[in-house]
């Protein structure tokens, strides 16, 4: 008998755990933990088909805090965690989350190849450019010169830009949000949800204690219009707080310039449409760098493949196909050479 | 080679000796197909139902420059009318197709055997890169030897002459040259070759051809007394083997078979993810076959992600696998402590190799039985069984799954290069025949928790993210007894931790107690054993028992826990020696669990044990 039993309609309170929250007051972390409760039923999933998966680090405790089921796993590994879980049930929503440290120093190999593979999970990298839940000690992204307990001269090495290393490693969906826009962030997540294949959303995440205000020069309100540019599939890159700057190619180059229309004989078609199936495009976007150019925000890139799963379970079914196996195992181990010993 | 008795053989020019058993060890260049030679003959020699163990010993050069020695590939096999345990302390027959396969195994040869040689490669350039000064063809080296001097490389190429290949060609078809020699000298058929070239050379029907008529006059030339009038070819009566259909069978391929046993009799599904290193890799390549039965494999970007992956499967409900080698198992001992932590069935093959880091991958060793038992930080008790011969492995892969789904816990199998690569032939099991695992997901939410144990086996329940209601979160940090949250609790870690050894300690009482393998259950000596050293223990004590000697063989599979009984049986012996291919690890841990004054043989060439240097370490011990 058949019978489908309509989804009982969740709300977000129905996705958080009986656990208390245990992020510093004001950290980052709360808000995007609140933006995934919210979207979490309009997945219109069963609770039970939701897994959360993490690594280690202040952002890796997200999942004690879900109803669904999860699983905190060690230090940088969670997309290998994930790409086991959805290689052995495909029917899984899987959702990992990591950090700056997590994902991208110790777990750099695996986010590469979770990339790659293009295995159909969502994966949220909460960027503070700091290692916290080691007490501040400077991070891959964090910028050149940061002091920290480990740099008290500031750090020598050069940072990591997420979304190009998303974008260099194959990525299909690369994402930038902000912790504190709680009505852009459930959007960015239904939109990596929805993508079939690795979903890859960098999340810039302020560390209230160890790095507070690190990304205050695009975020801080008297900057946000003119630092940030929130962009749309189909529509013109334009930004500013009249919405009259925008961004086209700098004729005689491959690079981005940032012009204002009404000005020097710029007219709004002289500015560039965001094509978010560009992968040229998104390299530039994701490029960009305040003070001189504003940060994307929105889907840099959206450019669908089959999954990873998808082509394994195919070979699996067409391998059953060809050698349909009767007999099973018994059968197996009596093909190819045998012989009999008799009495 | 012990003789029995000469018969004459219509058509033979000599009347064949007939032996007892035979060793006969391929040795050539990398490129020379000395393992396809050897598998070759192992079919043959099985279908003529002899009982045979064989050792491939291959370099882990793939292509290393050719006539160096340390491009030598070598296969050996013994072959008898008796049942074989090890694949033979001392070639019989070395058939050497290059200087440098002449140098790196003439010493092993037994003085007064058999070296058929291809002069046509003992040229003034392949002498110098073997590391030869003066031609020992000549010079006296072969003195204690029977030298068979034959030009295999001339004689190949006038066989396939009409068949015009190229000059390389020709020249690759003399390894069939050299097994049609070895046919005719154990009197075997050529059929199951014929057959297996025609099949292999499909769409080159020439080379196909070309190497049956190698193979052909390999096989005349033995046939049409070109050898000295001395050698007549040999005879080996079948073996008194059990009835029933065999095949051969590798350990890896064995284990692979045996792991789809295991999760078909649990009902569950299989991933086996895994890193390629050797001589670990050949077990992936026998699973990714088997997509028919519906495994799913994964290579994965590193060995750490290849057991994450595992655990995540395993966490998801299938029953996860990865395999590796020494030192990918150092790097996967993280997440197996994890997997301890929080209690999810695992299977983790090892197939060892000699050490330490990179060591000799390609050389067989047991030294990872430290780093299986104890290798990870804090407490963290696993369960470790050892397979024992090529189709060991697959039982032991079946009570390894069985292990790890009854008590929720990692099981590591240990094997070894030796028994990956070797081959056996195997009495075909009955899979129907073996009793089910039970393996019940649970699906009930009233009074669940994740950490809620089975008062029996203490193990936790196996809750599958799908499965409505049980929603829950685990991980690394320390689990509370009572509702499987975060917990910090002082007494909580106490009695966590003491769960987690009670629980594995637990699994002594559901493994068979530990049987004497051969011999009585006292005596003056029990030679205590584990993994591939069956073979040449269980020869050597059963020499020695024939003479009189009371010595016994005690073989363990079960490493950790350790059989109930162990204890007070090996209490029944004056003595207790250890075999094994390390410094000393198994006689360390006996020691430290019994106190008994336990003594170690050991031996970390890289080689197995023969069956002499056991035989001399009982007498030595006994004083005999």
């Amino acid at each position: 008998m058949n019978v489908t039993t309509p989804l009982e309609k969740l709300t977000p309170k129905d996705f958080a755990s009986d656990q208390e929250v245990r992020w510093c007051p004001g950290c980052g972390d709360y808000a995007i933990l609140k933006a995934v409760q919210k979207v979490m039923p309009e997945l219109n999933l069963p609770k039970e088909n939701i897994v959360f998966v993490s690594g280690i680090g202040c952002s890796s405790r997200f999942p004690y805090y879900m109803s669904t089921y999860g699983f905190h796993t060690i230090h940088g590994r969670a997309p290998a965690f994930a790409t086991g879980v959805k290689l052995a049930n495909p029917d899984l929503s899987v959702w990992v989350v990591t950090g700056d440290g997590d994902g991208l120093s110790i777990g750099g190999n695996h986010l590469l190849h979770i990339l790659r593979r293009n295995v159909d999970v969502q994966i949220l990298l909460f960027n503070n450019e700091i290692y916290g839940l080691t007490k501040g000690q400077y991070s891959p992204t964090s910028r050149i010169g940061t002091r920290s307990p480990s740099t008290p001269s500031g750090s020598v090495d050069y940072p990591l830009s997420p979304t190009e290393f998303a974008l260099g490693a194959g990525a299909r969906f690369i994402a930038r949000g902000i912790d504190t826009q709680l009505k852009l962030l459930p959007d960015l997540f239904l939109r990596a949800y929805a993508h079939r294949g690795a979903s890859f959303v960098e999340i810039f995440q302020n560390c209230i204690v160890y790095n507070d205000n690190v990304f205050a020069d695009f975020t801080d309100k008297t900057v946000a219009d003119d630092h940030q540019i929130h962009v749309t599939h189909g529509k013109p890159l334009l930004f500013g707080k009249d919405g009259k700057r925008g961004l086209r190619v700098k004729p005689g180059s491959f690079d981005l310039e940032v012009v204002t229309v009404g000005e020097n004989g710029i007219a709004e078609k002289d500015i560039l449409v965001h094509d978010e199936t560009s992968r040229t495009l998104a390299q530039l976007l994701a490029a960009m760098r305040p003070p001189n150019f504003p940060m994307a925000i929105g889907v840099l890139y959206c450019n669908p493949v089959a999954p990873y799963g998808d082509r394994v379970y195919q070979q699996i079914e067409e391998a059953k196909a060809k050698a349909p196996a009767p007999g099973g195992l018994n059968a197996l181990l009596r093909t190819g050479h045998t012989w009999q010993v008799s009495d | 080679m012990s003789t029995t008795a000469n018969v004459k053989v219509e058509s033979d020019r000599a009347p064949r000796q007939i032996l007892e058993s035979a060793v006969v060890r391929f040795a050539g260049d990398s490129g020379d197909g000395m393992q396809l030679t050897g598998g070759q003959f192992t079919l043959t020699t099985a279908l003529a139902e002899n009982d045979l163990a064989t050792f491939p010993d291959f370099p882990a050069e793939i292509r290393a420059p050719t006539g160096t020695t340390y491009g030598v590939s070598a296969f050996q096999i013994n072959f008898g009318g008796r049942r074989i345990k090890t694949a033979g302390d001392e070639p019989d027959v070395l058939v050497a197709m290059n200087p440098a396969a002449l140098k790196v195994n003439l010493g092993d040869l037994r003085r007064g055997g058999l070296a058929i040689l291809d002069i046509g490669s003992f040229t003034e350039r392949n002498l110098q890169k073997a590391g030869f000064k003066t031609n020992p063809l000549t010079d006296g080296t072969l003195d204690a030897y029977r030298p068979i001097k034959v030009d295999i490389s001339r004689l190949t190429l006038e066989s396939v002459k009409a068949l015009g290949l190229s000059q390389k060609e020709a020249l690759r078809c003399k390894n069939m040259w050299a097994l049609g020699l070895i046919y005719w000298m154990y009197g075997r058929e050529r059929t199951a070759t014929t057959k297996w070239l025609r099949a292999k050379f499909a769409k080159r029907t020439d080379l196909a051809d070309a190497n049956i008529a190698a193979m052909d006059a390999g096989h005349a030339f033995g046939e049409t007394a070109e050898m000295p009038s001395d050698i007549g070819g040999f005879l080996i009566p079948k073996a008194d083997i059990q009835p029933g259909l065999y095949r051969t069978v590798t350990g890896s391929e064995a284990l692979a078979w045996g792991l789809v046993a295991g999760a078909e009799l649990a009902g569950i599904q299989m991933t086996f993810a895994s890193y390629p290193i050797t001589p670990a890799s050949t077990l992936l390549h026998a699973l990714a076959r088997l997509k028919s039965y519906g495994i799913v494999t994964f290579q994965a970007e590193d060995e750490i992600a290849a057991v994450c992956a595992a655990i995540g499967a395993s966490y998801a409900g299938s029953l996860g696998v990865t395999s590796s080698s020494g030192p990918g198992m150092a790097l996967k001992m993280e997440a197996i402590g994890l997997a301890i932590g929080v209690e999810l069935p695992l299977v983790v093959v090892n197939s060892q190799r000699a050490g330490p880091s990179t060591g000799m991958p390609t050389k067989t060793e047991q030294s990872d039985l430290f780093q299986a038992i104890w290798g990870r930080n804090a407490d963290s008790p696993l369960a470790v069984i050892a397979s024992r011969s090529p189709s060991d492995c697959f039982d032991v892969a079946i009570e390894a799954v069985r292990l790890a789904t009854k008590y929720m816990t990692p099981v590591i199998v240990l094997t070894d290069g030796y028994i990956a690569n070797a081959s056996e032939p195997w009495l075909i099991p009955d899979v129907n025949a073996y009793p089910k695992i039970p393996v019940a997901f649970r699906t009930d939410p009233e009074g669940f928790h994740p950490f809620l144990r089975d008062p029996k086996t203490l193990a936790r329940p196996w809750a599958v993210p799908g499965t409505p209601g049980l929603e829950h979160r685990i991980g690394g940090i320390e689990r509370d007894y009572q509702t499987g949250h975060i917990s910090y609790d002082p007494a909580n870690h106490q009695k966590m931790t003491e769960i987690r050894a009670a629980k594995i300690r637990g699994i002594a009482r559901d493994i068979p107690l530990q049987a004497v393998e051969e011999g009585e259950a006292k005596g003056d000596l029990a030679v205590v054993g584990w993994g591939s050293t069956f073979g040449p223990i269980t020869r050597a004590v059963s020499n020695l028992r024939e003479k009189g000697v009371r010595v016994s063989h005690i073989h363990l599979r079960h490493i950790w826990p350790l059989p109930a009984n162990l204890k007070e049986l090996l209490e029944g012996f004056d003595r207790v020696l250890v075999a094994e291919m390390n410094a000393g690890q198994l006689s360390t841990l006996l020691r430290a669990e019994y106190l008994l004054p336990i003594e170690g043989l050991n031996k970390v060439s890289g080689q197995p044990f023969k069956i002499a240097e056991i035989e001399a370490a009982i007498q030595s011990r006994l004083g005999k």
